[in-house]
């Protein structure tokens, strides 16, 4: 990650796609969905989504798996510029999610976020919140899903502030 | 076929399901799976993070409280799934060995104004681990076929929307 003093609001990144298969979605719903239009195609068909659709806690599940892989690939080029890398913490929650349209086998939807506030935290120094609007979308354009996320981010240490040119080989 | 129809479903009841056992390797192959961070996947590394130790990831713990109430009570109702999740807190972290329950209180119920054969509740729910402590709450909005309709024709009363 970046530091939380380097990120702004209205930042956003996509972290990718992923198109939905029948075996991952009934394979999740198993796991912890099992209503019959999330693992069964023929109790699905009988159903008001009129074919297998996955469970929103999975789509959910493979937006952060996207998310985590994106943020993976970002520090190791980070790494590589021998930039420091910020901790991503916790999350303390998330609010407004919507499930907007159910998403079908063969679906590709993509994931991405946009920041849309900072705040330093009150609770514990060294770390800033970062809430996010998270979308997933399909391939026919239709939002699917949506929510607003929220993350600790490690505040860059203030031994750092005193020398920027050395962080980064910024100056400003 | 199912029971519980969203007439079913009254403001103020509540109700308590579970108990479920979350294990070390269950908590490991969600994070391998679907949330890849250090203090989901390894003591050791967990140990340099914010958490401190392994704990398992949020969304983790909300598959795991749909999986209670599913077998609590939405398999046996006329669930037409969710528009969505007005808020979820993850209060304290949920641990292996954690032996979780969830506890559910109908807020308030609504008909669907656009199709007479759904209905809507807004139910709370408070997972709790085996000390009482609560680890997570969710608000959220249960869709349920009325009494008389099936699934499919409980989406096709009323206009399209």
């Amino acid at each position: 990650m970046k530091y939380f003093e380097d990120i702004a609001v209205g930042e956003r990144v996509l972290f990718g796609r992923h198109t939905f298969t029948a075996g991952e979605i009934k394979a999740f719903a198993v796991r912890f969905d099992p209503q019959p239009f999330h693992v069964d195609e023929d109790a699905a068909a009988r159903s008001h989504f009129g074919a297998l659709a996955a469970s929103g806690w999975h789509t959910i599940a493979v937006w952060m798996r996207l998310a985590m892989l994106y943020r993976r690939a970002e520090d190791e080029a980070r790494r590589a510029r021998g930039e420091p890398l910020a901790e991503l913490g916790p999350s303390p929650g998330f609010r407004d999610l919507k499930w907007l349209k159910p998403v079908y086998v063969g679906d590709t939807i993509g994931f991405a976020a946009e920041v849309v506030e900072t705040r330093a935290s009150k609770s514990r120094p060294g770390w800033g919140l970062v809430f996010s609007r998270n979308t997933g979308t399909n391939q026919a354009g239709a939002l699917v899903m949506s929510f607003i996320g929220s993350a600790f981010v490690a505040r860059r240490p203030a031994a750092d502030v005193t020398t920027p040119t050395a962080r980064s080989g910024r100056v400003a | 076929m199912p029971t519980l129809y969203w007439e079913d479903f009254v403001a103020g009841s509540t109700a308590r399901y579970g108990p479920r056992l979350i294990t070390r390797e269950e908590i490991v192959a969600y994070a391998a799976e679907f949330d890849p961070q250090p203090m989901h996947l390894d003591e050791e590394a967990a140990r340099a993070t914010m958490a401190g130790e392994l704990i398992a990831s949020g969304w983790h713990t909300c598959a795991l409280l749909m999986r209670i109430i599913a077998d609590g009570f939405i398999l046996a109702s006329a669930s037409m799934g969710s528009p969505g999740v007005e808020e979820v807190k993850w209060l304290r972290p949920v641990r292996p060995g954690d032996r979780l329950t969830v506890r559910a209180t109908v807020l308030e119920t609504r008909p669907s104004n656009s199709r007479p054969g759904v209905g809507f509740a807004r139910i709370r729910y408070e997972m709790l681990d085996q000390s009482d402590a609560c680890v997570m709450t969710m608000v959220s909005t249960a869709m349920l076929a009325r009494r008389g309709f099936t699934l499919a024709s409980a989406m096709a009363s009323g206009g399209a929307q």
